[in-house]
C-alpha cells in the first residue's frame, strides 16, 4: 500500500511524508532481528529455528486476521473477544472429536460456527445498540468464558485427533509444517477479500468515514456486523488450528494471543483509527513480535527484564510508525 | 422543568441512569442478603471496593479526555510492590506518610510516561499503554519477586475504622466527589471536556490540547498510587500481579457509569457508581445461589444487559420514529 494521499476521518486530505510502507519496514526489521539473534547466540540463526519462528508467528497471524478487519472498519473498532473465542473453538474441537480423525470436519465446523455466533452478537451490540466495541467485546469475553465453564464444568476432557497434529504442527512438505501453508493461503484469501471484493471496498469506506460511506450507498450496519462475524469466524479457525499445535486446552489458552494480535495489527501499519491497513502488514507484524519474543527467550534474561525490554521495544516500534496525525495541519 | 432543562440536566449528570440501575440492584441484593447494610458487612465490602473505585476515577478522567489507559492495573501492581518494600511492621507514622507520598509520586511519574507518549509523541493510547503495562509489570516483578511484605497492624486497623458510624471509604468517596465538584468549576475542566469531545476544535480555540491530554494520564497515575495504597491497607501484603486484573474492570465501570468512550462526556460519580454496580451484580449472583459454573456467564450477561440499556432505548425510539 504505497499511499501518499489518504482521506482521513474528517474528510480532509492528509499527506504522508513517508513513502516506505510500514509492512515493509516490519518485514525488514524481522529479518534484521533474526540475524541479530545470531550475535546473541550463534545457534539462533539456522533453518530449523527460522521455520520454528515462522510456525509460531503463523498462529498469531491467523488469530490476528479478524482483528485486522475489525480495526480497519474504524469506529473505535477492536475485538477483545477473540482470545476467549480461540479457547472456545479449541475446547469444542478437543471435546467433541474425541481424538477421532473422521470427526475433524465436525470440529472445524464447530469452531467456525461458534466464532460466527459470538461475532454476530458482537456486531448486533455494536451496530444496533451502539455499545462501544471495546466494552461490548469485553462483555462477550465474559459470556464466552462463562459458556466454556458451563460446558466443561471446569474439566477439559477430550483428545486432539492425531491427524490434526500431523497436518498442522509437524513437518509436512520439505520440512515445513502445514500451518505455514495454511497461513500463506489465508494471506492470499485475505488479500483477495480486502482488495478484490465489494465487501473489501465497503470495509475501507466505512473505516475512513462512516457518513460518506452511508451517503454513497454502503449499508454501514451490515458491513459492521459482517466484519465482527468474520472476526469471530477467523478467531474460531485460529483456535482450531492452535489445538493442532498445543494438543491440549486450558482456560487461558487464547488469552495469550489477544493483545499480541492487536499489537501485530498496529506494528503492521494498520491505523487504529480505521480505514488504512493490510493483512500482509499484520503478517509481518506477527513475525516481528514472535521474533522479539524468541530473541528475549534466547537471551535467557530474568522474566522481569524480559517484560521491561519487551515494553520498551514495543514503544520504540509504535513511535517509529504508529503515530497519529498532528493537531497542527 | 421543561424538556430542554431536563435534557440539559441529563447531559450534565450522565450517571442518572446508572444510579437508577444501582438502586434496583441494591434492592434485589438487600432482599437476598438482609445484613447488606449492617455496618460491619458494609464496611468490609466497601473496604475491598475502594481500590477499584479510586482506579476507575482516574480511568474516567482519561476517558473523558478522549483516551484510554490499559496500564492502570499493572501500575497498581508496581506501586503496591513499591509500598510493601518501603514499609514494614515497625514503620513510624512519618515513614508511612512519606512512603505513601513516594508511591503517589511514582504513580505520577508513570502517568507522565504514558501522557508524554500519547500527547507529545502522538502514539495511539491503546497500544501505548499496553506497551508501558509490560514495563510496569517488569518493575513490579523486580521489586517483589515473591509475594509478601507486612504492614503495621495499626495501619490495617486505621483503614478498617468507622468514624461516627460511617465506614472510612465513604469519607474517601465524599472527598472524591468534592474534588470533582471543585475541579468542574475550573477552566481546566472546560479544557478537559473540550479536548475530549473534539480535539481539533479545541486546538483551534487555543486550548493547550497536548498538555491537557498528558494531564489526564498523570491523574490516572496519581489515582493508581492512591488505589495501590488502599489495596495494600486492605490486603496487608503484596504480590507482583495483584492489580493486573483491575484494568478491564475499571474500564467497564467507567462505561457503566455513563461516561462516553469517545470522550468529552461523563464524570467520576458515574465511575464510582459503575464499580458499585459491578460489585452488586456479583453479590446478587452469589446470594441468589446461582450454580458455581454458571456464575461467570450470568455475571457477563447482566453486564451486557446493563451496557445495552441506553442503546436499546435509543433503538426503540429510532424504530418508532420511522
Amino acid at each position: 500500500m504505497n499511499v501518499s494521499d489518504v482521506n482521513n476521518g474528517s474528510g480532509r486530505l492528509v499527506r504522508y511524508r513517508r513513502y516506505v510502507s510500514p509492512p515493509l519496514i516490519a518485514l525488514v526489521l524481522a529479518i534484521l532481528l533474526f540475524f541479530s539473534g545470531g550475535l546473541i547466540n550463534p545457534d539462533f540463526v539456522n533453518l530449523n529455528q527460522a521455520t520454528n519462528i515462522v510456525r509460531l508467528a503463523a498462529f498469531l497471524g491467523i488469530i490476528a486476521a479478524g482483528q485486522t478487519l475489525v480495526i480497519i472498519s474504524g469506529g473505535e473498532g477492536i475485538d477483545l473477544s477473540i482470545g476467549a473465542v480461540v479457547t472456545l473453538a479449541a475446547m469444542l474441537t478437543f471435546r467433541f472429536t474425541e481424538g477421532r480423525n473422521e470427526l475433524i470436519v465436525l470440529g472445524f465446523l464447530l469452531s467456525i460456527g461458534s466464532g460466527m455466533v459470538v461475532g454476530f452478537l458482537n456486531g448486533l451490540g455494536i451496530a444496533l445498540l451502539r455499545i462501544p466495541p471495546l466494552v461490548m467485546t469485553l462483555g462477550m469475553t465474559g459470556v464466552v468464558q462463562g459458556t466454556i465453564l458451563i460446558v466443561t464444568q471446569g474439566e477439559m476432557i477430550g483428545t486432539t485427533p492425531p491427524l490434526m497434529a500431523r497436518l498442522i504442527a509437524s513437518p509436512l512438505i520439505l520440512g515445513i509444517p502445514g500451518v505455514i501453508f495454511i497461513w500463506l493461503a489465508l494471506g492470499v484469501l485475505m488479500w483477495l477479500l480486502l482488495n478484490r471484493t465489494t465487501y473489501g471496498k465497503h470495509l475501507f469506506a466505512i473505516g475512513t468515514n462512516r457518513t460518506t460511506a452511508r451517503l454513497s450507498g454502503v449499508r454501514v450496519q451490515w458491513v459492521v456486523i459482517l466484519t465482527y462475524m468474520l472476526s469471530g469466524m477467523l478467531a474460531g479457525f485460529g483456535g482450531f488450528v492452535l489445538l493442532g499445535f498445543s494438543q491440549t486446552v486450558f482456560l487461558q489458552l487464547g488469552n495469550n494471543y489477544l493483545f499480541p494480535s492487536i499489537a501485530a495489527v498496529v506494528v503492521g501499519g494498520t491505523l487504529l483509527s480505521g480505514g488504512v491497513g493490510s493483512y500482509w502488514g499484520t503478517m509481518s507484524g506477527a513475525l516481528v513480535l514472535t521474533l522479539i519474543d524468541s530473541l528475549l527467550r534466547a537471551m535467557r534474561l530474568e522474566e522481569a527484564y524480559q517484560l521491561i525490554i519487551l515494553g520498551v521495544i514495543l514503544l520504540v516500534l509504535i513511535t517509529a510508525y504508529g503515530r497519529q496525525r498532528s493537531l497542527r495541519q | 422543568m421543561n424538556r430542554a432543562k431536563v435534557q440539559h440536566f441529563l447531559w450534565r449528570h450522565t450517571y442518572i441512569f446508572s444510579l437508577l440501575l444501582l438502586v434496583v440492584l441494591l434492592a434485589v441484593n438487600y432482599s437476598l442478603q438482609d445484613n447488606l447494610f449492617e455496618l460491619r458487612v458494609l464496611n468490609n465490602s466497601m473496604r475491598t471496593l475502594l481500590p477499584l473505585i479510586l482506579l476507575a476515577v482516574g480511568q474516567a478522567i482519561v476517558v473523558i479526555g478522549g483516551g484510554i489507559d490499559l496500564s492502570v492495573g499493572t501500575m497498581v501492581s508496581m506501586l503496591v510492590a513499591m509500598l510493601v518494600n518501603l514499609i514494614d511492621p515497625e514503620s513510624t507514622t512519618n515513614e508511612i506518610v512519606l512512603s505513601i507520598l513516594a508511591v503517589c509520586g511514582a504513580g505520577i511519574l508513570a502517568g507522565l510516561l504514558n501522557g508524554f507518549a500519547v500527547a507529545f509523541l502522538r502514539l495511539q493510547p491503546i497500544v501505548t499503554t499496553y506497551a508501558t503495562s509490560f514495563i510496569f509489570s517488569g518493575v513490579a516483578l523486580l521489586l517483589l519477586p515473591r509475594p509478601g511484605g507486612q504492614i503495621p497492624t495499626d495501619l490495617r486497623r486505621f483503614y478498617a475504622q468507622t468514624p461516627y458510624g460511617v465506614p472510612l471509604s465513604f469519607y474517601v468517596i465524599g472527598a472524591l466527589l468534592l474534588f470533582w465538584v471543585v475541579l468542574r468549576s475550573t477552566r481546566y475542566a472546560q479544557y478537559l471536556f473540550a479536548t475530549g469531545s473534539d480535539s481539533q476544535a479545541a486546538y483551534k480555540t487555543g486550548i493547550p490540547v497536548r498538555l491537557v491530554r498528558m494531564s489526564t494520564y498523570v491523574w490516572a497515575g496519581l489515582f493508581a498510587g492512591l488505589a495501590a495504597t488502599a489495596l495494600t491497607l486492605s490486603t496487608g501484603s503484596g504480590q507482583a500481579n495483584i492489580g493486573d486484573n483491575m484494568t478491564l474492570d475499571s474500564i467497564v465501570a467507567v462505561v457503566l457509569g455513563g461516561t462516553s468512550m469517545s470522550g468529552g462526556k461523563g464524570g467520576i460519580a458515574g465511575a464510582i457508581i459503575g464499580v458499585m454496580i459491578l460489585r452488586t451484580i456479583r453479590n446478587v449472583i452469589f446470594f441468589a445461589s446461582v450454580p458455581t459454573w454458571s456464575q461467570t456467564l450470568v455475571n457477563a450477561l447482566i453486564i451486557i444487559a446493563a451496557l445495552a440499556g441506553p442503546g436499546l432505548i435509543a433503538l426503540v425510539r429510532r424504530v418508532v420514529k420511522k
